[in-house]
Order: C-alpha cells, then sequence, then structure tokens
C-alpha cells in the first residue's frame, strides 16, 4: 500500500509511464482495428462483428482521446519531469508532493472513467471524436454513445483538466522555488526549460478546456444552449432551443487544443537538445537561443488556435491573422533545428539507442513540421482539411515525434531507475523498425490526402465515393501500422528483461553532466552549465554539473 | 527566524513600553538570533522558514493563475453567447440575449465580500508582525494567534453571509421567473458564474475553517503563518474575481 500510495516523485514518474504504457497499449490496439477495417470492411472483427460506421467513429474517439490525453500528455510531460525534474534542478523533491500524487491517481480515474464509456454504457463509446464538436456532442439522442458514453467522456476530461492543473501549478512551484543554490536560469538543463514552457500551457489550456467542459455538461443537463444552435435538428425533429454557438466551442477547445500540442512535444524538444548535447559530447549551440525559442513556441502556441477552424465558418479576417501568427512559429522551431543541427554538425555522434531515438525525433519534428507551413494556409486547409493530409501532418509531428521522445527517454533514463542497461541491439532493432514501418504508415497518407481521401469515414468503397486506385496504398498503410505496432513488442521485451537481467549499469553509464546521474552524493553551489562537454584541457572531456568550479583551479 | 513584517512606528512603542517591558529588540530588518542568521541570508534549499512561505505562496499563486483562465474562459463565452443569434425567414437577425437586472441584494453581498478582505488582511498580518512572530518563535506565548484568530472568525462569518446572500438572490431571480432552467442564456451565465464562485468560496470557507483550527494546533509559527497566509491570498482572489465577475453581471448585461 504504501509504495503504491506513494508521494515519492521517482515512483510517480514510474507510475505515469505505466499509465501511459496501458493507454498507448489500448489505443493502438484501437488504431489497428481502423486500419484493417479501412481495407477489409467487411472483415468479422473480434468484438465488433463486421463493424459499423458508428463503430468507426467511436473508435476515432477513443484512439485520439487516449493517445493525446493519456500518452502524449502524461508520458512526456507528468512522467518524465516526475522521475528527474527535482534531481535536474537539485530540489529534494517535489514542492508539493501531496499534491503531485493526487494528480497523478486524480488521473487514473479519468482514464478508468474513459475506458469505461466504451464498456460499459449500452450505447459503447461517444462518436464526436476527441474534439467532441457540437451540436454532435451537446445532444443525447444525436447517436449511439452520445448518452450516458458522452456523459463519462466529459466527466473524464473534467477530472484530467483537474489533474493537470494540480501537476502543473505543482511543477512550476518546483522549478521556481525549489532550485538549489546557483542553479541559475542559464544553468537549467533544457529539459526543465521545456516541462516549465509545458506547465505554463498546460495551467492555461486545460483550465480553458475545464470551463468548455462544463459548459456543455449543462447543455446536456441542464437546459441551457451555450453550444447548441437555434433550429438543430436529429432525424427530422428540431432539437435546437435557443441561439447558441457550436462555434463558441471550437474557439475554446482549440485555445486548449492548440496548446496541447505544444505540451505533448515541448518536453520532447528539450530532450532531444540534452541528448545531443550528450551523445555528441558537444555544448548544446546557442544554449540561450534554445531556451528563449522554447519559450517563444510556447507564447506563441497560445494565439494559432484559430487554423484548426479555417473551414468552420470562422470570420475569413480572423483566418487570415490566424494564418500569419502560425507560420510565424516556423520561425523559432526552425531555430531549434538549426540550433539542433549545428549542435550535431561535425560532432562525433555515439549511435546508442537513445541518441538513434533523438534523431528520430528530429527527422519527425522536421519531416511533419514541413506540412505545417502547408496547413497554415487557409486557402490549401481548405482542400485538405478533412483529408488524411491532415492525419499525416498530425501523426508525424506530434504522435511519431512525441512516442520517439518518450523512447529516447526510457532507453536514457533507464539506468537511473533500475540500475540496468537495456539491450543495445534489440533497441537498435526496435528504432530502425520504427522507423521505417512509422515512415510507411504515415507517409503515404499524404498522398492519399492530396488525392482527396477524406479522414473520418468508415469506408472507402461507399457508393457515392470511391477511390479504387487508393485500395493498395491504403493496404500498405495497414501492413505497415501492423509493423510498427508488433516492433513495440520487441522494446516491451526489451523493458522487462532489461529491468531484471540487463547488464549492470555504471553511477553515470551515458557520462552525462546533469544532476540526475549525481547519484544524491553532493548537494553543494552549483557552480557549473548543463552542458559542459568538449573540454580539451581536462581529463575526461566533460564537467558535470555537481563538480564544484575550485576543484579545477 | 520566520518571516515578519519590518516593525512600525506603532509597534515600537508598543515594544518600548518603559520600565517593566520586554527588553527592546532592534536587530533590522527581521530579527533573529544576533549574528545575522535570519534565513535570508542562508543559501536555497534549505528548508528555511522563508522558503516554506514562498514555497506555499507559489503553489497558490500558479493554482489561482489556472483558476483565472478557467474564469476569463466563462467570461469570454459570456460575451459570445450575448452575441450568437439567428437569421429568420424574413433575414432578420434574431438574438435570444434578454439583460438580465440583477438582484439588488448583490451590491450589499459584494460589499460583504470587501470587508471579508479587509478582517482577512487584517488576521494575515496579525502573524507577521515582529514582535508577535519573536514571543511565538521563542515560545515565550502566542500573542499573534490570540491576536488573529477573532479576525479569521470574522472573515468566516462574513464569508458565510455572502454565501447567503448570494443564496437569497438566487431565489430572489426564481421569483422573477428567471429560473435557470428557463430558455434564457443570461440566466444561465448568472447561475454558473455565481455557483462556481461560490463553491470555489465555498472552499475557501473550508480552508479558513482549517487555517482556524491550525491556527491552534500548528505546533510551529512557520506552519501557522503557511496557513493563514495561503487562504488570505485565496480569499482576496476570489474577492478580486468576485469584483470583476460583478462588474460584468451588472454593467455588461
Amino acid at each position: 500500500m504504501g509504495r503504491i500510495f506513494t508521494t515519492d516523485h521517482r515512483a510517480l514518474g514510474v507510475l505515469y509511464l505505466y499509465l501511459a504504457l496501458a493507454a498507448v497499449a489500448v489505443g493502438t490496439v484501437l488504431s489497428l482495428l481502423m486500419r484493417v477495417h479501412r481495407v477489409w470492411p467487411n472483415a468479422v472483427i473480434p468484438f465488433f462483428g463486421v463493424m459499423k460506421p458508428e463503430d468507426y467513429l467511436a473508435l476515432v474517439t477513443m484512439h485520439g482521446t487516449l493517445m493525446i490525453f493519456f500518452v502524449l500528455t502524461t508520458a512526456p510531460q507528468s512522467g518524465f519531469a516526475n522521475l528527474v525534474l527535482p534531481e535536474q534542478i537539485g530540489a529534494r523533491g517535489m514542492a508539493f508532493p501531496r499534491i503531485n500524487a493526487a494528480a497523478f491517481w486524480l488521473t487514473a480515474v479519468a482514464f478508468l472513467v474513459l475506458i469505461s464509456a466504451a464498456h460499459i454504457t449500452s450505447g459503447g463509446a461517444p462518436i464526436s471524436g476527441w474534439t467532441s464538436y457540437p451540436p454532435l456532442s451537446a445532444l443525447p439522442a444525436a447517436g449511439p454513445g452520445q448518452g450516458l458514453g458522452m456523459d463519462l467522456w466529459l466527466v473524464s476530461i473534467g477530472v484530467f483538466c483537474i489533474a493537470a492543473w494540480l501537476s502543473a501549478a505543482n511543477m512550476l512551484a518546483t522549478i521556481l522555488g525549489e532550485r538549489r543554490a546557483g542553479m541559475t536560469w542559464t544553468r537549467l538543463p533544457m529539459t526543465v526549460w521545456a516541462w516549465l514552457v509545458a506547465s505554463i500551457l498546460t495551467l492555461l489550456a486545460f483550465a480553458v478546456l475545464l470551463a468548455a467542459v462544463v459548459l456543455l455538461f449543462s447543455d446536456r443537463h441542464f437546459g441551457s444552449s451555450f453550444f447548441i444552435p437555434m433550429g438543430d435538428m436529429i432525424n427530422g425533429r428540431v432539437v435546437g432551443h435557443g441561439d447558441g454557438s457550436p462555434l463558441l466551442w471550437l474557439h475554446l477547445f482549440w485555445f486548449f487544443g492548440h496548446p496541447e500540442v505544444y505540451i505533448a512535444v515541448l518536453p520532447g524538444m528539450g530532450l532531444a537538445t540534452s541528448l545531443f548535447a550528450n551523445f555528441t559530447r558537444r555544448r548544446v549551440a546557442g544554449y540561450r537561443m534554445m531556451a528563449g525559442m522554447l519559450v517563444a513556441i510556447g507564447l506563441l502556441g497560445l494565439a494559432v488556435w484559430g487554423h484548426h477552424m479555417f473551414v468552420s465558418g470562422m470570420n475569413p479576417y480572423a483566418g487570415t491573422a490566424f494564418a500569419m501568427v502560425t507560420m510565424a512559429i516556423a520561425v523559432p522551431s526552425t531555430v531549434e533545428v538549426i540550433g539542433w543541427l549545428a549542435t550535431l554538425w561535425g560532432g562525433g555522434l555515439r549511435l546508442q539507442t537513445p541518441m538513434l531515438f533523438a534523431l528520430g525525433f528530429l527527422s519527425f519534428f522536421i519531416a511533419g513540421g514541413l506540412t505545417g507551413p502547408l496547413l497554415a494556409q487557409p486557402a490549401l486547409d481548405a482542400y485538405l482539411h478533412n483529408t488524411f493530409f491532415v492525419v499525416a501532418h498530425f501523426h508525424l509531428i506530434m504522435a511519431m515525434a512525441g512516442v520517439f521522445s518518450v523512447f529516447a527517454g526510457i532507453y536514457y533514463w533507464f539506468p537511473l531507475i533500475t540500475g540496468r542497461m537495456m539491450n543495445e541491439t534489440l533497441g537498435k532493432l526496435h528504432f530502425w523498425i520504427s522507423l521505417i514501418a512509422a515512415y510507411g504508415t504515415f507517409l503515404p497518407m499524404h498522398f492519399a490526402g492530396l488525392a482527396g481521401e477524406p479522414r473520418h469515414y468508415d469506408r472507402l468503397m461507399g457508393p457515392a465515393t470511391s477511390f479504387p486506385s487508393l485500395i493498395p496504398v491504403e493496404r500498405g498503410i495497414t501492413f505497415s501500422a501492423l509493423l510498427l505496432a508488433t516492433a513495440q513488442l520487441l522494446f516491451l521485451w526489451n523493458v522487462f528483461s532489461s529491468a531484471h537481467r540487463g547488464r549492470r549499469a555504471e553511477a553515470n553509464p551515458w557520462q552525462a553532466t546533469t544532476l540526475e546521474w549525481a547519484g544524491g552524493a553532493e548537494r553543494g553551489r552549483i557552480e557549473r552549465g548543463p552542458y559542459e562537454y568538449e573540454l580539451p584541457l581536462s581529463g575526461n572531456g566533460f564537467h558535470p554539473q555537481w563538480e564544484t568550479a575550485s576543484k579545477e583551479e | 527566524m520566520p518571516a515578519t513584517f519590518t516593525r512600525n512606528q506603532v509597534e515600537i512603542e508598543r515594544k518600548d513600553p518603559g520600565i517593566g517591558g520586554k527588553p527592546p529588540v532592534d536587530r533590522r530588518p527581521t530579527g533573529g538570533g544576533g549574528d545575522g542568521d535570519n534565513w535570508d541570508n542562508h543559501p536555497r534549499g534549505r528548508g528555511g522558514p522563508r522558503e516554506l512561505l514562498i514555497r506555499y505562496r507559489l503553489g497558490v499563486l500558479f493554482a489561482l493563475a489556472g483558476d483565472l483562465m478557467f474564469f476569463v474562459a466563462l467570461v469570454s463565452a459570456f460575451f459570445v453567447r450575448q452575441s450568437t443569434g439567428h437569421f429568420d425567414i424574413h433575414d432578420n437577425f434574431i438574438n435570444d440575449w434578454r439583460p438580465l437586472a440583477v438582484p439588488p441584494i448583490l451590491w450589499l453581498n459584494t460589499a460583504v465580500l470587501l470587508l471579508s478582505g479587509l478582517t482577512m488582511e487584517t488576521a494575515r498580518r496579525q502573524l507577521f508582525h515582529e514582535i508577535d512572530v519573536m514571543e511565538e518563535w521563542l515560545g515565550l506565548g502566542r500573542p499573534a494567534v490570540k491576536r488573529a484568530a477573532p479576525w479569521l472568525v470574522a472573515t468566516l462569518s462574513l464569508g458565510l453571509m455572502f454565501l447567503a446572500g448570494q443564496w437569497v438572490a438566487w431565489e430572489q431571480l426564481v421569483r422573477e421567473g428567471y429560473a435557470f432552467i428557463s430558455p434564457d442564456p443570461s440566466s444561465h451565465f448568472f447561475y454558473l458564474i455565481t455557483g462556481i464562485h461560490g463553491l470555489h468560496l465555498l472552499l475557501g470557507i473550508l480552508a479558513l475553517a482549517g487555517a482556524l483550527v491550525g491556527l491552534f494546533t500548528l505546533k510551529k509559527v512557520e506552519f501557522r503563518q503557511v496557513a493563514v497566509d495561503s487562504v488570505a491570498w485565496y480569499w482576496h482572489t476570489m474577492g478580486l474575481f468576485w469584483i470583476f465577475l460583478f462588474v460584468l453581471l451588472v454593467f455588461f448585461q
């Protein structure tokens, strides 16, 4: 019991990772069901039989919700930050360990409520997507799963918002108030900068989502009409009562939804920066610039939500403004990429598994990022918005980049948690299969999208639309996705076998400079920067942050 | 030595009574053991009383920053909903927003809440008076607790009065035909905004009761300071939020 209801931040970090693992396992299975259904629409699928269109929409909803909230928000931010953040800033622990633990348990409750939405209720899971646009989400009669299933979805997300809010407040109080003497802003590891910015975004964004959820719940149960438009019809019957605005939900939701993307990917950017420095044994190129650009991305990310709404009937002038700000994000993102490339350029790369996954992150960040400015054009988005092009874009930039950064983090911090190294050969195999299969899955989706293949449609061979030439592409995507999922078994095997039988790790196996590797021995003042590699005068070529400067003079 | 205010003229007089009083303590600014060891000069990460206070203040600050965004979202929804509508068959723009005249008792409630802010601040300051904190720190008595407790009780009662007043306002509205289930968006917003603010205040009252209990049960002076200080900042923020929400509900219908 004491081990489970712990307030130890590192144990909580591991619990968050387990929760994310459970969510990613369910989410992946759901996505595979979708892929199989798309190419063999009449196949009999376990639990479903022959899949109905609403089943497909329920899969889309649950896959999106699980992956966005319970994987990409929990693992890189709450999971990794709990693992190492207090050590990295030289704190004794989190500022509010009990609030931190409460945040985890609320997240776990939210997860269980969400899962129960799919299994307990008669209508099944909600079908209105992870974005839950009203009026579909506002009226129980709108479809199967929109009754109790949708209510449970709202409760789950509401609880998740409160958990995220507690967790972020704790994280910010820790970073601002608990740093050890001498741990100045410019001595913070880049991961801490990323968690700082992501926590600020969490605090601001999830509060707005919670407000939206409360309003939607009130629409569903208390007869208000914040989001339900006048004359809304279901099955030919008018159900709308009042001049509500679905667009209002879109504004509130995407004010949360866009920063959410950065909450998912910023920690990966910070981690990649750290790993590039470590595995090339060089200082981070332009540390201040890199940290500043992380902050800039976060701030700009708060002002671009409208680019998700170009085709929603929003004022076109607003669309132009949002397009400008969105394209402005390309500037700090490019600075980050150039900073990474400058760190890597001419450095002696040590291609160990964490580094490979960090490079994979970089690759996806560029590949997925390049389509961002395209989709930021309202004119292009009008065509591409409801196609698989968008699916390809966000799966590369957010899902794959995010997941690869999580893998990088797990391979990197595994020795810190277990005292053992993960198997390198299996790790490299896992990396290469995952990389190729991930591109094999998501790259062709660009072409399917350009060809006009719509997303959110359960099958291609309907009487109205047919894309017979796309069937081979679709089939290839499905096979690739199956391969991608199978490769993760290698990873699971590697984690659980290495935890018991892996090679024993030495104290600082990656010869890292940041404080989590100090082993808690030193508690002095911090006198060094976070990435003091590449020092020709000293013997071992790097100065960890726990070394005092005076020792060398 | 826990955090204190630098003493003011009145305190110097109180502290220096002439004959038979306590000896003057005139190490500035915050007293201590006479060796300058007042925790101000300690490196961070040592868990001193001042650091404890800063930690809780940061936590309350960030939690309330998120809360502020929550209310900002509600207020923006208020303005958006106010202007949405539809076109009828004659192409007239129809909007269903009927401005709501807030019950006049809200003015009284607002005054009560502002007053409770003053009593709360008075209570908070009692716990930081240097001479009282010194006495508690040295274990000579609990003057700060004795001075703060009545003010906390006053705040608690005023808070309960505010909530009761809000309840009366709701009942008056229902009698006027503005129940929550009426189709009026303005009344939906009124109930939601006052309801959620009231819920926050209810949490504040529970915290206040907790702080009052803590005032007598917490062993260390710095813990008592933290308890009252955190509740005080929360309370002030809710007062500030209410002023904005009140202005919104009264003048922006």
